[in-house]
């Protein structure tokens, strides 16, 4: 896998944060285009390539979620857009009061501001277990379920200024 | 030849340049550190009567004297089309002539002139300068940018480099230029807020830096904010004092605002160090005197200053950090000296911004620690910056799909696989935009690009793979790459503001044998500068009695020194003259001694008649 390739690491779903950034910084400082503005042409596009690559990777791999769909994509899982079955009472309750507030019914502001700070919980919850999960069918759920709790609260919050 | 000036590339320097809304300013790094060199060179650029164009102070002195033939804050201009500017068009005196759509010409005389030649000419002052100053041909430079500019504004500042001559090795971006210029890094670990506030611009950068790595984290702003808005506020009240006490309007007399905007500036600039100061202005026989007191300029500028406020949070934010874990804050940029601003960034930053640089100069000598860096002089420091927004591409319904997000460390790619809609099909029309909203019409237009040459086959059979790639000054290129066949597939690019490549290439020619003949004309000039001043020292020295006293020989060699350097005077070759001029120096220099040696006798004599 490229991204894990640009670090010299092994693929793995978890990874030492602090190892990650020191090797971010090393290979900054040998590949970067500021490096390389005496060199030869090729050289050059080689220094972009190579810390173009190292940026992108540094930025899928430092964060446990984009890691972990980049992880599984590779390993050949599609992620789903479906709803998870168990959250659909609550999405249902959400958007009526999500259209009354849009109507201007105050009332069903505390209702939302309760709503939000339950996904936000469930969202973490599920970033904690990310970080322990290891079988991959599970990971993929817990990333579905993600997916569709996140796009839960930005519904809200832009309704909800802070 | 005696001597030779050395014009290889391992002597010639990569300078530093600042190129500002209202002041510009170019730097050197040195084994000492970065350095200043010349002084500031006004932003503005002016078309004398004779068709010469010149740039700096004394075209700021035109202003006034010939502000239809004179431009100034030219950057506000730089990569953007005419509907854009609209607002500026009513608060600036832009002469936009005829036929300027998605490029802007301006009108200056009978010429017109596109944002980055009126920008090139700025450059091309400051080149001259470092050139004189240093000695040696420069060719290669660091220009600076603000954080937020767009890749379009980016695009124009590397033109007006390529048409001044100059190869761009880097756009850096202003406040991270300021804080390698501070000298941070001496704290080994640190999170830094960098607050640049300047004529026309406003950014705020939040870094980490980490053992010589300054790593932007976030950067936010507003390319239309800055000083000049608060000039504006106080320059209407005066025309509508004006226009009251005098009983008409001299907003349409375009040397009295003129008049009227420099005392504004020079009140403006009293304020931030006594608490009042009066606006001038004396004009058609009559005056007009106004007194501003601090709390009232406060008032003003208030609402100018808190626009600031609003990208500061939301770059906090971005950048994942709380306001406790910022430890330094940096002030960069000549607006950061009105008090108020001060203050503001005090309060909500809750600690004193650093103000022991001039922010006028930060900024350049940061362009020059970066290119010290890029020559390879400065081997400690790395910078890694970001870029200011996200990059998206045109999707059904006039949807944005984000490919690059803002704040992603550049360099930074992102890959995106296209196909064919109809059979046999055979280009496909790539619409890319930068901006955060998610309509297509609420973000900015970069480009489109068009990949040719699709080989015919059923709808949906293509397999094109678009690879869109910021490089490290911020700047987009597209490379796609047909899958099936493995060859590289053709682009072609329409940008949507600015110049194509052709347009640029056209005004680098008409200005690089320009730029050649200006370079040996000024290199002649001295020379015969200094060739006048020996030939004047000799003749005065003929009437010595010390001229006497040389063997015939000795003369002779000065006659012939100083006929042969008369000789070449009128020639255009530089190098040939001040081989003359040494020749004739090496020939008078018994007649020199001798004539110290008479002069230190006389002082002794005079010393002892006298004591």
């Amino acid at each position: 896998m490229r991204f894990y390739e640009a670090f010299g690491l092994e693929p793995a779903l978890s990874l030492d944060a602090e190892d990650l950034k020191k090797r971010f910084y090393e290979r900054s400082r040998k590949w970067h285009p500021d490096r390389f503005s005496r060199a030869s042409a090729a050289e050059q596009e080689k220094a972009l390539e190579m810390t173009a690559v190292l940026n992108d990777a540094f930025r899928t791999l430092r964060d446990p979620v984009a890691r972990a769909e980049y992880f599984l994509k590779e390993n050949g899982f599609e992620l789903s857009k479906e709803a998870p079955p168990e959250l659909l009472e609550e999405v249902f309750e959400l958007n009526m009061a999500l259209e009354e507030l849009r109507e201007g019914d105050d009332s069903a502001r505390p209702q939302l501001i309760e709503a939000r700070n339950r996904f936000v919980a469930m969202r973490d919850s599920i970033d904690q277990s990310l970080t322990t999960t290891t079988d991959l069918e599970e990971v993929r759920a817990l990333l579905n379920r993600r997916r569709y709790i996140r796009n839960l609260i930005r519904e809200v919050e832009n309704v909800l200024p802070n | 030849m005696s001597f030779q000036i050395d014009f290889g590339n391992e002597k010639s320097p990569i300078v530093g340049i600042d190129l500002g809304t209202t002041n510009s300013l170019v730097a050197v790094m040195e084994l000492t550190g970065p350095r200043i060199l010349s002084g500031i060179v006004p932003s503005v650029v002016s078309v004398k009567e004779s068709g010469e164009v010149i740039a700096g102070a004394a075209a700021r002195e035109m202003l006034l004297t010939h502000p239809d033939r004179t431009v100034y804050s030219v950057k506000r201009l730089m990569g953007r089309g005419v509907e854009d500017i609209q607002e500026e068009l009513k608060l600036f005196p832009f002469h936009i002539a005829e036929g300027s759509e998605s490029t802007i010409k301006l009108k200056l005389g009978e010429k017109t002139f596109t944002p980055p030649e009126v920008s090139a000419h700025i450059l091309r002052k400051l080149k001259l300068d470092a050139e004189a100053e240093l000695g040696v041909r420069i060719s290669q430079a660091v220009i600076t940018v603000p954080a937020y500019f767009n890749d379009a504004q980016r695009q124009a500042t590397k033109d007006a480099g390529r048409i001044a001559g100059l190869e761009v090795l880097r756009l850096v971006n202003e406040p991270t230029a300021a804080a390698l210029a501070y000298g941070l890094d001496k704290r080994k670990e640190g999170i830094v807020a960098v607050y640049d506030f300047g004529g026309g611009t406003f950014d705020i950068s939040i870094l980490r830096l980490h053992d010589g790595i300054f790593e932007v984290l976030a950067t936010n702003g507003d390319t239309h904010l800055g000083g000049d808005d608060i000039d504006n506020l106080m320059l209407r009240i005066a025309l509508e004092d004006i226009q009251f006490e005098w009983g008409y309007d001299v907003s349409t007399k375009s040397d009295a605002v003129q008049l009227l905007r420099r005392a504004v500036i020079d009140a403006k600039e009293r304020l931030s160090f006594v608490p009042s100061a009066s606006i001038d202005l004396a004009y058609g026989g009559k005056t007009y005197q106004r007194e501003i007191t601090r709390e009232l300029f406060d008032k003003l500028a208030t609402p100018v200053i808190d626009r600031t406020l609003g990208p500061c949070r939301d770059c906090i934010k971005d950048a994942s950090v709380s306001v406790e874990q910022i430890d330094e804050v940096v002030m960069v940029g000549g607006s950061t000296r009105i008090p108020l601003v001060r203050s503001a960034v005090e309060v909500l930053f809750r600690k004193r911004p650093h103000t022991e640089l001039n922010p006028d100069e930060v900024v350049a000598l940061g362009a020059a620690v970066q290119a010290g860096i890029l020559s390879g002089d400065v081997e400690d420091k790395l910078l890694l910056d970001v870029t200011p927004l996200s990059l998206g591409i045109e999707t059904m319904g006039g949807l944005v799909s984000k490919l690059i997000h803002r704040n992603s460390t550049i360099p930074a790619s992102a890959t995106e696989p296209y196909t064919t809609a109809v059979d046999g099909q055979r280009n496909v029309l790539i619409h890319v935009v930068q901006g955060e909203r998610e309509l297509v019409k609420d973000c900015r237009s970069l480009a489109r690009f068009d990949l040719k040459d699709i080989a015919p086959m059923p709808a949906g059979f293509a397999r094109i793979e678009v690879r869109f790639l910021i490089d490290a000054n911020g700047i987009l290129s597209v490379t796609a790459r047909d899958q099936r066949s493995g060859k590289e597939q053709s682009v072609e690019i329409k940008p949507s503001y600015g110049l194509t490549d052709d347009q640029v290439e056209a005004m680098i020619l008409e200005s690089f044998d320009k730029a050649e003949e200006d370079f040996s004309e000024r290199q002649v000039r001295e020379a015969r500068v200094e060739a006048d001043s020996i030939l004047a020292a000799v003749e005065k020295a003929r009437q010595n009695d010390a001229y006497f006293e040389l063997t015939d020989e000795e003369r002779s060699a000065i006659e012939r020194g100083v006929n042969e350097l008369l000789v070449v005077y009128h020639g255009d070759d530089h190098l040939l003259i001040r081989s003359k001029i040494d020749q004739l120096n090496d020939a008078t220099h018994t007649l020199a001694e001798n004539m110290m040696n008479t002069a230190v006798r006389g002082a002794l004599k005079g010393t002892n008649v006298n004591g």
